[in-house]
């Protein structure tokens, strides 16, 4: 019944890991506890985990991110202590099978579980507003889709106490992830938790090109829609591209494992380097999907804060348009040392060359857009300042990186490491908590405490030049990635400025904490009452802050690109329709949550081969689907005087703040 | 219950937009389809990559039966057929025209099912089962993945045809029909894939 399940899967003589597991079940009993105690078992559920209003879901992925940055951090800051320790005769704390695993579930977590989840968050809080939709164009799928990756981060953290996690890096080369080599459970979890997260990132895809394309206001033509939408939509182009080609990938290497089957083995014609073009070409729009967003929200702010329209919106959406179509001819630079000869390596290095271009084009827009314009210094205008300082040296980087030639030296390096973190903490993770002191407004009603802000973003920015340059040295001097021992004693000084930096960043982290709290706690003194507390462009700033569920009460005409700002300059912003009309809206449903977690009970039975368990969630799932394709009463209207009075209240908080 | 609001917008997707919501729906399904598309994509490239790795095991040629995959391949096409004429029934709204002709369809696509799996049965026998060699790997998983669907199309075809006997032709059983219509014939259309590049060529 319980396959391979046994408490010996259970790691009771790593003090690190029971540590861990002993503070969160504390943490875990103390939250379910609080929940019980002040009855909001039933508030939860009602207004959040059965919600289908696209700006909870998109709140839920941001907390989502925020939960597992901490986890993934730990991890981080485990990797530079060791390795700031284990140089010459130390051993450090970690020994090799579990740093394995802590570097593989880096990657992992960094990738799939804050990174994804922080850009699917913004786009789900702001595209709907930005388009003047009411909600996306599949509430129910949108839901879903959260909840199977939420699950699937689930499954990610159970690994570390429930038997390990894979240890084979975070893309999972074969033949060292086949069975034969990494026999444990942590491989599959690995691979389900993935799966299971991956799927709800396809169907958001899916529902974000419908709601883009399909639920613009009228008037909307595709040129007029703000720069973050566009982002927005080639991205969500992007995944429902490449994550079939994930799971695809995982589905055969599955094959190998559970059925022993041989796409990706060393024996019976097996082929590894197959494994390794599939991954990337799934890997390599996924950078894509990962950074355009953020590209989307730092032209917003850039926009704004300088009280300029953005310069060039036209070629920023050529631009992005072209980075979606070449991300799909890179991908072999991930591999240049496979030996597919110099003619395939010079067009891989020539296509990833090219696509420095439009990114280039996107930064001179930038500083096109602050040139003599009045630039207010907003905590989110330092983070994309400091991104475009930090993202040129990244980029630059990588265009050294895309010459095969040298390629060849530098590859596995920590110079590549430097690279990769130089462009997703400069660029995703500097755009997500930029977005996100742009728009916590929108979505609760008040601004974030500017003095964290900074705090957090320089302790950012320090942290993580002092914590990757010396990275960037150790590429060069020969030091590759993962190591973890070394006897070099002239690499020790440089990994203990990079575990300073890791320190410095971990403080940036806690600054976050700090300003959320310092920002509910005075929540009083910085509403936003007029609903555009950074006299904004585009129309998600017309609605009020926050955001009424139905977002707009009566949809707008587009005339203009910068709608809202148009609105202002004419004196046309606040005016309140003489009538209201009923609004049709989704009803909340549990759906969505209960399929997730018979999903999450499937996966996790396949990771330890109870069959039966498993069956048994999958029939979960299907049930499930199948009483919601019975379930008639979907959606329900919201009657005209309501949605009058909820507005009424939005007109007296403006004459308040006039 | 079929209140007039689902009927006018078509259930969960329902939003005045001075879009139909149906329509919304119906993209969706496409876009789907193509995200399923590239699956078989890269189920097929797999397979190009492995189609001679035998590793000293049987070839297409001495494993296939190609009347018998011929037999199968009727089945399939003769059931969009009846799909096809399905949907022509569904616009005249003859409700138990539908259903018979979904049966129809239903029972074509069993048979089609229950082939492929004796297919399986027999090779497997034979010691020519997927863990054999990395070809018979890629054979088993791109024409399994294919069956797989079918069967999630034989299940979601059994609900509508109760749906239709339980709701009538009302506008979110036609929406529905619609998009596993088009998911019955894109899984003809890689049948047609199938049979050539892994029967045809594996044999000739």
């Amino acid at each position: 019944m319980l396959g391979k399940l046994t408490l010996d899967a259970i790691p009771w003589h790593e003090p690190i890991i029971m540590g861990t597991g002993a503070v969160v079940a504390l943490g875990g009993a103390a939250m379910l506890a609080a929940l019980t105690w002040f009855r909001l078992w039933g508030p939860l559920w009602k207004n959040w985990i059965t919600s289908v209003d696209h700006k909870k879901i998109g709140v839920m992925y941001i907390v989502l991110a925020l939960v597992m940055l901490l986890r993934g951090f730990a991890d981080a800051i485990m990797m530079r202590g060791q390795q700031a320790l284990a140089a010459n005769d130390g051993a450090g704390f970690l020994p090799p099978h579990h740093y394995d695993q802590i570097f593989t579930a880096h990657g992992v977590i960094m990738i799939f579980f804050v990174a994804t989840p922080f850009v699917l968050g913004l786009m789900n809080v702001i595209v709907p507003l930005q388009i003047g939709a009411r909600d996306v164009a599949y509430p129910f799928v949108n839901s879903l889709s959260f909840w199977l990756s939420a699950f699937g981060a689930v499954l990610v953290m159970a690994s570390m106490w429930i038997g390990d996690f894979a240890a084979t890096g975070w893309v999972a080369y074969p033949p060292l992830s086949e069975l034969g080599y990494s026999p444990t459970v942590g491989m599959d979890y690995y691979i389900w938790s993935l799966q299971i997260s991956g799927l709800g990132t396809t169907l958001t895809g899916i529902n974000f090109i419908v709601t883009i394309l399909r639920m613009r206001a009228p008037g909307m033509g595709l040129m007029k829609m703000p720069v973050f939408t566009w982002t927005a939509l080639i991205t969500n182009i992007l995944i429902v591209a490449v994550f079939p080609v994930l799971t695809a990938t995982l589905a055969l290497l599955t094959a190998d494992r559970y059925l022993g089957m041989h796409f990706f083995t060393n024996e019976l014609g097996g082929n590894a380097m197959m494994y390794i073009n599939l991954i990337w070409v799934w890997g390599h729009p996924e950078v894509y999907i990962l950074i355009l967003p953020a590209f989307g929200a730092f032209s917003e702010i850039i926009a704004t804060f300088s009280g300029k329209p953005l310069f060039g919106y036209k070629s920023m959406v050529y631009a992005t348009s072209s980075i979606g179509v070449l991300s799909f001819f890179v991908w072999l630079h991930h591999f240049f040392t496979m030996g597919s000869g110099a003619n395939v390596n010079a067009f891989f290095g020539i296509m990833t060359s090219i696509i420095s271009i439009p990114t280039g084009v996107k930064l001179f827009n930038w500083l096109f857009t602050m040139f003599r314009g009045r630039i207010r210094y907003h905590s989110s205008v330092l983070w994309t300042v400091g991104f475009m300082v930090t993202f040129a040296v990244g980029g630059m980087t990588g265009v050294l990186l895309a010459v095969p030639g040298a390629d060849f030296v530098l590859h596995n390096s920590l110079f590549l490491v430097a690279h990769f973190h130089n462009v997703i903490i400069g660029g995703v993770i500097f755009g997500c908590l930029a977005g996100m002191s742009f728009w916590f407004p929108k979505v609760f009603g008040f601004t974030l405490n500017e003095f964290w802000g900074k705090v957090a973003f320089w302790c950012w920015l320090v942290g993580y030049w002092l914590a990757f340059t010396p990275l960037y040295i150790l590429g060069f001097k020969g030091m590759t990635r993962r190591m973890n021992h070394y006897d070099h004693p002239d690499w020790h000084p440089y990994l203990i400025v990079a575990l300073v930096g890791a320190v410095i960043i971990g403080m940036g982290i806690l600054a976050i904490g700090i300003q959320l709290y310092v920002s509910i706690r005075d929540r009083d003194q910085n509403r936003d009452l007029t609903g555009d507390p950074w006299d904004a462009r585009s129309l998600e700033w017309a609605t009020a802050s926050p955001a009424p569920f139905y977002n707009f009460a009566v949809l707008p005409e587009i005339t203009s690109l910068e709608q809202h700002w148009d609105d202002k300059e004419h004196g046309r912003h606040f005016v309140q329709p003489t009538r209201y009309e009923d609004i049709h809206m989704p009803k909340n449903t549990g759906t969505g949550f209960i399929i997730s977690a018979f999903g999450f009970v499937m996966c996790f039975a396949l990771v330890w081969h109870m069959w039966a368990i498993a069956a048994a969630g999958l029939l979960g799932v299907i049930g499930t689907f199948l009483f919601r394709a019975y379930d008639r009463d979907v959606d329900y209207w919201v009657p005209a005087a309501e949605v009058q009075a909820i507005e009424r209240r939005r007109t007296d908080m403006i004459r308040k703040a006039a | 219950m079929n209140s007039p609001v689902s009927t006018l917008h078509g259930g969960h997707g329902g939003h005045e937009h001075g879009h139909d919501a149906g329509a919304n729906t119906v993209l969706g399904f496409w876009i789907y389809l193509m995200s399923d598309c590239l699956i078989f994509a890269i189920l097929f490239a797999t397979f190009g990559v492995l189609s001679t790795s035998y590793a000293g095991g049987p070839s297409g040629r001495e494993l296939f039966d190609l009347p018998y995959v011929a037999g199968e391949t009727l089945l399939l096409l003769v059931s969009s057929f009846t799909f096809g004429v399905a949907m022509l029934s569904m616009q005249a709204r003859r409700t138990d025209n539908v259903i018979i002709l979904l049966l129809v369809t239903f029972l074509l696509g069993t048979g089609f099912i229950w082939m492929e799996v004796h297919e399986f049965a027999h090779l497997i026998a034979e010691g020519a089962g997927p863990d054999r060699s990395a070809f018979l790997s890629a054979y088993f998983v791109l024409v399994g993945t294919h069956g797989l669907h079918v069967t999630v199309g034989l299940l979601w075809l059994a609900v509508m045809m109760h749906q239709i006997a339980r709701y009538g032709l009302d506008g979110i059983v036609r929406r529905r029909l619609s998009c596993l219509s088009l998911f019955w014939h894109f899984l003809d259309l890689v049948w047609i894939c199938v049979f050539t590049f892994v029967y045809l060529r594996g044999v000739l």
